[in-house]
């Protein structure tokens, strides 16, 4: 060995040797610290960006624009899961022991790792939330009383769909063919069982199409698609799979106009990447994107004209919109809890309370600036879940434009199905469906 | 000086052939046990032992398992992944459909499953060699993941195709802590090490060995091809289905089928590289250098970042950080292409002549 590499050797053990035992810059005292566990790498790296800079500019904005809450200033560290469980999880017990109130709420932004911390979070005291994804009979607060997927879970979106479909169709699926191109991981597998029951309750054919990760080979499966002539196709993508899936779609000829898209197949960075081709999809939404928001403005006055903005090119976009929504929820989670427990840095326990109670009507979201991008939430221990309701949008080649009014799925049958799901589960691990006190 | 042999006589064959031949060697070993066993339960912090030390564990003994096959059989498997699920989800169902089952007993069937696929993928192994072997074990990496998420009794019907591990009881003691899971992890990575070291010398592995510097020479010195091959793929993947089972259950606590991808066979296939082929050893560090040092490299340029406000944004950090590493792999396999096992056998030689070399 030349005597460079051993020094090159040798400083890789030194500051190896250094970080072990000094693991990170320890957080300011008294703030409320926030664990993200992010993602800006990697094929699904361009969508956690977008995401991770609202929340991230959303927590500044409540630092710069109001000083914290209550008072209490906000502190946060990102640590990059690449969207892989195994490292979400070292994220996660990374996070979890930084200042004495923990990481406060964590936001796994992947089914995945979601299915990875559930079973961790109880013993740790550290709530989930999951804004549109994870795992749906989660919705059932007694048995899973940490995980909180808000909003919408991925069986309102579904049954949304196919209510959409169903509004198109004039009202009858009798008959009709529909495809789930489907994202081949947890995330994909999700709505393939409240589908299954939708087909066999409304008379239509369900087809479901795998595609594996990261989906950026696509021609087998529409040659499939193409065989079977489908009326419509759901595309359940994520990443690079949703512009590929447009693009290969316009390749065989399937109009596109009959294509409806889950959430996180409905962002700019799905169309734009597919160019033309896009023109004419449909997508659900939970939330709504552009900058006509006071919450927005005000991100671009005390934030980023102050020159602690993310990257203006995001601002706006659904997935940064909906990043903004995410961070606002666990602010005032925080914020109930501080109702209770007094005003100082709330644990992740006590966070627990704050989420299981929130009440924001439409009156406090037009206070907190968010007018009518996301719709009001209420939650409550039997009910983790929130209104369940979407909205259509439709890509007319430069944006996105809405084509639905907020609407629901079959809350009836999800309910039923999430008590059966969320029983079973109970029943495998031995765990009493309860509620969890204060 | 220190580590110097003279004056230690062997007076037995037994002696002459011990594991550990060396006293400072024997004593290394113990000292580095003890530290294992009791010096890091009692000092490491939970983030320690969930996050760093077991996955550690659990690779290494995955790297091991592809170690036996590739390294001293000399027979090429993109497949470990795909072995490990096996374990993983045999264990769970032993587990679930099975009631009053012992968690280790599962873990052995779990392993022994995982053995049973691994022999019926190893038969091309007969007729085919090197690259092409890669490609017949590629199709148990594709197969595999696909079959348990076809099939949905493999998962218990979950909705998501995602296993649940249930919770680790042995002798009516829950190994539901940090410090017990890594125990646990630590004891059977332990035992199956020493098993390992003591295979690879024994008959089995000389004929594998033999098998892997030619196998038609090997053929004429009376060496069963058909059975070394063979239990060489047995023995590889009951060691990667018990690091599946052990993935799941101590370290995860709950996988998804995709999760055992192409991209971990390749993890594991460049721990082996990088560590060492055809190395016991060589497999920890192998395992230690791509699981530890990511980890590393990312607190280690949070820190500068933090430390020098150099206000590199999150995405830059986590870029440069794949970038560093990328390069400090092709600077190991320069340095020495034979992993870090060789380095530290040289070391050891140096060592011996220290500080009088001639």
């Amino acid at each position: 060995m030349k005597t460079w590499m051993k020094a090159l050797t040798a400083l890789l053990a030194v500051t190896g040797g250094l970080t072990l035992v000094q693991p990170a810059a320890a957080q300011q005292a008294g703030t409320q610290f926030m664990g993200i566990l992010g993602y800006r790498v990697g094929p699904y790296g361009a969508n956690g960006a977008a995401f991770f800079t609202g929340m991230i500019d959303y927590l500044n904005l409540i630092n710069e624009r109001d000083g914290g809450i209550n008072g209490i200033k906000l502190s946060w560290e990102e640590c990059e899961t690449e969207y892989n469980n195994a490292k979400g999880v070292e994220c996660y017990e990374r996070l979890k022991t930084r200042t004495s109130t923990g990481p406060t709420a964590i936001h796994p932004m992947s089914t995945g790792i979601t299915y990875g911390l559930i079973d961790k979070a109880p013993a740790d005291k550290i709530p989930l939330i999951t804004l549109g994804y994870g795992r749906t009979d989660a919705t059932d607060g007694r048995v899973f009383p940490w995980v909180f997927p808000i909003l919408s879970n991925y069986w309102d979106g579904a049954t949304g769909i196919v209510k959409f479909i169903d509004d198109q169709e004039k009202g009858s699926l009798k008959g009709k063919k529909i495809v789930l191109l489907y994202h081949d991981s947890a995330y994909g597998k999700e709505p393939q069982p409240v589908l299954e029951a939708e087909a066999a309750k409304l008379g239509f054919e369900l087809k479901m199409i795998p595609v594996p990760h990261p989906g950026n080979e696509q021609q087998s499966q529409w040659l499939q698609i193409r065989q079977y002539k489908p009326d419509w196709v759901i595309l359940w993508g994520w990443g690079v799979m949703s512009a590929t899936a447009l693009s290969t779609a316009q390749k065989v000829g399937f109009p596109r106009d009959k294509m409806v898209g889950i959430w996180w197949a409905g962002s700019e960075i799905d169309t734009e990447a597919a160019g033309p081709a896009a023109e004419g999809y449909y997508a659900a939404s939970l939330n709504l994107a552009g900058k006509d928001f006071q919450v927005v403005k005000d991100v671009e006055k005390f934030v980023y004209a102050k020159g602690k903005g993310g990257d203006p090119k995001l601002v706006g976009t659904v997935l940064w919109n909906r990043g903004l929504a995410a961070a606002m929820f666990t602010v005032e989670a925080v914020r109930t809890a501080q109702g209770k427990y007094g005003k100082k840095p709330v644990t992740g326990e006590q966070t627990r309370w704050g989420i299981e109670n929130l009440n924001i009507d439409q009156n406090r979201l037009d206070q907190l600036g968010f007018g009518s991008m996301v719709p009001p939430l209420k939650l409550s221990c039997a009910d983790h879940g929130g209104s369940g309701l979407v909205r259509f949008q439709k890509w007319e080649g430069a944006k996105w434009n809405a084509a639905s009014d907020w609407m629901s799925g079959d809350r009836a049958l999800i309910r039923k199905m999430v008590e059966e799901s969320a029983g079973k589960y109970a029943k495998e691990k031995n765990i009493t469906a309860g509620c969890l006190k204060g | 000086m220190f580590y110097r042999e003279a004056g230690q006589f062997k007076t037995s064959y037994g002696a002459d052939q011990a594991l550990l031949p060396i006293r400072q060697d024997r004593y290394g070993m113990f000292i580095l046990l003890a530290i294992a066993f009791i010096g890091l339960p009692l000092f490491a912090s939970d983030y320690w032992l969930t996050a760093i030390l077991i996955p550690f564990l659990v690779f290494s003994l995955a790297a091991l398992g592809l170690n036996v096959l590739t390294g001293y059989a000399g027979q090429l498997s993109l497949g470990t992944a795909a072995f490990m699920a096996v374990g993983a989800v045999a264990t769970y169902n032993f587990e679930l459909r099975v009631p009053g089952m012992p968690v280790l007993v599962s873990f052995l069937l779990g392993g022994l499953s995982a053995a049973a696929v691994g022999i019926l993928f190893g038969l091309p192994s007969l007729r085919i060699k090197g690259f092409y072997l890669a490609v017949a074990t590629l199709a148990a990496q594709f197969f595999i993941p696909w079959l348990i998420t076809k099939v949905g009794w493999f998962s218990n019907y979950s909705a998501s195709g995602v296993i649940t591990a249930q919770p680790i009881e042995i002798l009516g003691a829950a190994f539901d802590t940090p410090m017990r899971k890594y125990l646990l992890v630590l004891a059977i990575v332990a035992v199956m090490a020493l098993l390992a070291k003591n295979l690879v010398r024994s008959r089995i592995g000389r004929a594998w060995m033999a098998v892997r510097d030619m196998d038609v020479a090997a053929e004429v010195i009376g060496i069963r091809i058909l059975r070394t091959k063979l239990t060489a793929f047995a023995v590889s993947s009951f060691y990667c289905g018990m690091a599946g089972a052990l993935y799941a259950y101590a370290y995860l606590g709950s996988v998804e089928p995709d999760g055992f991808n192409l991209d971990l066979s390749f993890r594991i296939l460049f721990m082996v590289i990088v560590g060492g082929v055809g190395s016991i050893m060589g497999s920890f560090l192998g395992a230690a250098f791509i699981t530890l040092v990511p980890i590393f490299l990312e607190v280690a340029l949070t820190e500068a970042n933090a430390a020098f406000n150099l206000n590199l944004g999150p995405g830059v950090t986590s870029m440069s950080q794949l970038l560093v590493f990328g390069g400090l792999i092709i600077f190991f396999l320069i340095v020495e292409p034979h992993g870090l096992a060789r380095l530290w056998q040289i070391a050891k030689e140096k060592l011996r002549l220290w500080p009088f070399p001639h």
